[in-house]
């Protein structure tokens, strides 16, 4: 087994021991009930729109490509929460518990280890992700009948944003303390909101200065890049007046951006981890 | 054959505070030495740098030929830190299985019993380090830094939390590994220890190596003293080789002698003019 493997493999069978999963499994079924309910409630109340005042939109889509939405950033903000809880101490706080040195005096090189943790933690989030994005679309389905138009695209954008959060807070954890590198991290994540909410308002009132500053926002964090897109996929060939429906409504901040953000995504990935493999390298313990 | 452990030159400073000067230090195969210091002296910093924890300002370290903290270099070292802390979740077994794998240990559940029997804690083997004393973890870190038979130990404070038989455990261990053609570097506060188990002992002050040698090199004769019916006499500049003739000399004198006692200067006393009287506030015992 490589060294990648046990260390990822050990990171996890802690998580497992301390009941993380479980945690995790419960609050996450709650959750999808909860959307479930308001998934039921919304349709049945759309269900009983009718006459000329709807010009042309479709409200089941209206509803629920809303709903999915809004499931979708709560599940990238759960999924941050996993994998800041899994990342956030790696190297600063296991170093200044003393946890972090009997591994680092085996032969293994100090990016391994790091590659290691990510490795682990950015697929059990990204598997988490995935996963619950999936369950909200079939809740959505099952109560409403309605099915987003791409599927493996927005979950694998959901999922490379969850990886970039990942690396983030692990390089976090090369130069700052458990507490600070969470705290870091969530400021981070809010920061990206905020860039879509810019770019939402910027919409509305059709400022570019706006508009500029949630686009550079937004790229160089590109997790947001990624939930935008992912938005923006699920309604992808919906036209028309359902269409400007979903434009005017909370995906103003949806943002279709190609192939060159699948491309900047891993660059910026790469740079991350490059960034913390070289301060870790550095780092006395 | 080239040395266990051999530090040239080697220097640290962190930012304003020097915490080693340009100290040469070198541990022969299968040889024990003890390393002794104040608090603050440089001992703890010498030893991170030996097995890669901490890097140098100048001067540098090789451990059995290669540099410290190399991939060869730690494949041939084990290390127990001083503030140490192992995962409370996993049991002892599961522990030396990870640091088996981690240094690529062949040794197996045949090694891991062994390691086990020699720190007393064979019992133990399916407890959960959460629920050890702290000396039992002290034991499990010492078996800890045995995986994969390493050529050379570092041992910083490995006795701290022992209670006098985990200590006699462990002097025995030591001397077993002497045995085995193990060299030992063990910093320790415990001069009594330090004493009774290391060929050779180098002390450290104000991060410079102030004295070397062995026990006795270190230990100077501090004369005769001779118990007679009018109260202990002292014969400040005689030998254990002078005995038989001031015995002659006292008794053909007509004094009556009980006893006779050869002084010599203690490693304490060797130590304390080292650092310096002044620092007696830090006297290791």
């Amino acid at each position: 087994m490589s060294q990648v493997a046990v260390i990822a493999g050990f990171a996890l069978r802690e998580s497992l021991r301390r009941r993380v999963f479980v945690v995790v499994a419960v609050l996450t079924t709650v959750f999808l009930g909860l959307y479930g309910l308001g998934t039921w409630q919304a349709f049945k109340e759309v269900r009983d729109f009718t006459g000329p005042a709807l010009a042309g939109v479709q409200p089941e889509i209206v509803a629920g490509a809303t709903l999915l939405g809004l499931a979708m950033f709560a599940t990238l903000f759960l999924a941050t929460i996993l994998t800041v809880f899994l990342t956030l101490g790696v190297v600063q706080g296991d170093a200044e518990r003393g946890l972090l040195q009997p591994l680092v005096v085996r032969p293994v090189r100090r990016r391994t280890l790091l590659l290691a943790r990510f490795a682990g933690a950015a697929a059990v989030s990204a598997a988490y992700v995935v996963a619950v994005f999936l369950a909200a679309a079939t809740i959505t389905w099952a109560i409403g009948g309605w099915w987003p138009d791409r599927v493996a695209g927005p979950a694998a954008q959901l999922a490379l944003a969850v990886a970039i959060l990942t690396a983030l807070s692990l390089a976090g954890s090369v130069v700052l303390a458990s507490t600070a590198n969470g705290i870091a991290i969530f400021m981070v994540f809010g920061a990206g909101l905020v860039a879509g909410l810019l770019g939402q308002i910027g919409e509305a009132l059709r400022s570019d200065t706006l508009g500029d500053v949630a686009e550079v926002t937004s790229w160089a964090l590109p997790f947001e890049a990624l939930y935008q897109s992912a938005l923006a996929a699920i309604t992808a060939d919906t036209i028309g007046f359902t269409r400007l429906a979903l434009d005017l409504g909370p995906f103003g901040g949806a943002q279709s951006a190609g192939p060159a953000l699948w491309a900047w995504a891993v660059v910026y990935l790469a740079g991350v981890g490059a960034a913390a493999t070289a301060g870790f390298a550095r780092r006395d313990l | 054959m080239p040395a266990a452990l051999r530090a040239t030159a080697l220097a640290k400073a962190y930012g304003p505070v020097h915490a080693l000067r340009g100290v040469d230090l070198e541990v022969r195969e299968g040889e024990l030495v003890g390393l002794l210091g104040p608090n603050g002296a440089g001992k703890s910093t010498l030893v991170k740098i030996a097995c890669g924890l901490v890097h140098p300002t100048s001067g540098a370290a090789e451990v059995c030929g290669a540099p410290a903290g190399s991939p060869a270099a730690l494949a041939a070292m084990g290390y127990l830190a001083e503030l140490f802390r192992f995962p409370d979740w996993c049991t002892a077994q599961e522990l030396l299985t990870l640091h088996q794998r981690l240094a690529e240990s062949s040794g197996g559940a045949a090694e891991r019993a062994e390691l086990l029997s020699l720190v007393g804690l064979r019992e133990a083997a399916g407890r959960r380090v959460g629920t050890m004393s702290k000396g039992m973890q002290q034991r499990l870190g010492i078996a800890q830094a045995l995986v994969g038979e390493p050529r050379l130990l570092l041992l910083d404070e490995p006795t701290s939390a022992l209670d006098p038989a985990g200590r006699r455990t462990v002097r025995a261990l030591l001397e077993e590994l002497r045995g085995r053609g193990v060299s030992v570097l063990l910093n320790s506060h415990l001069l009594s220890e330090v004493e009774l188990v290391c060929d050779r002992v180098a002390i450290i002050a104000g991060g410079e190596l102030v004295a070397a040698g062995t026990p006795s090199e270190l230990s100077r004769p501090g004369g005769v003293e001779v118990e007679t019916a009018d109260g202990p006499r002292l014969f400040a500049e005689a030998g254990r080789e002078d005995v038989p003739r001031i015995v002659r000399e006292m008794v053909a004198a007509g004094e009556e002698v009980f006893g006779v006692r050869v002084l010599t200067s203690s490693l304490e006393d060797a130590y304390l003019e080292a650092v310096g009287e002044g620092r007696m506030d830090e006297v290791p015992v």
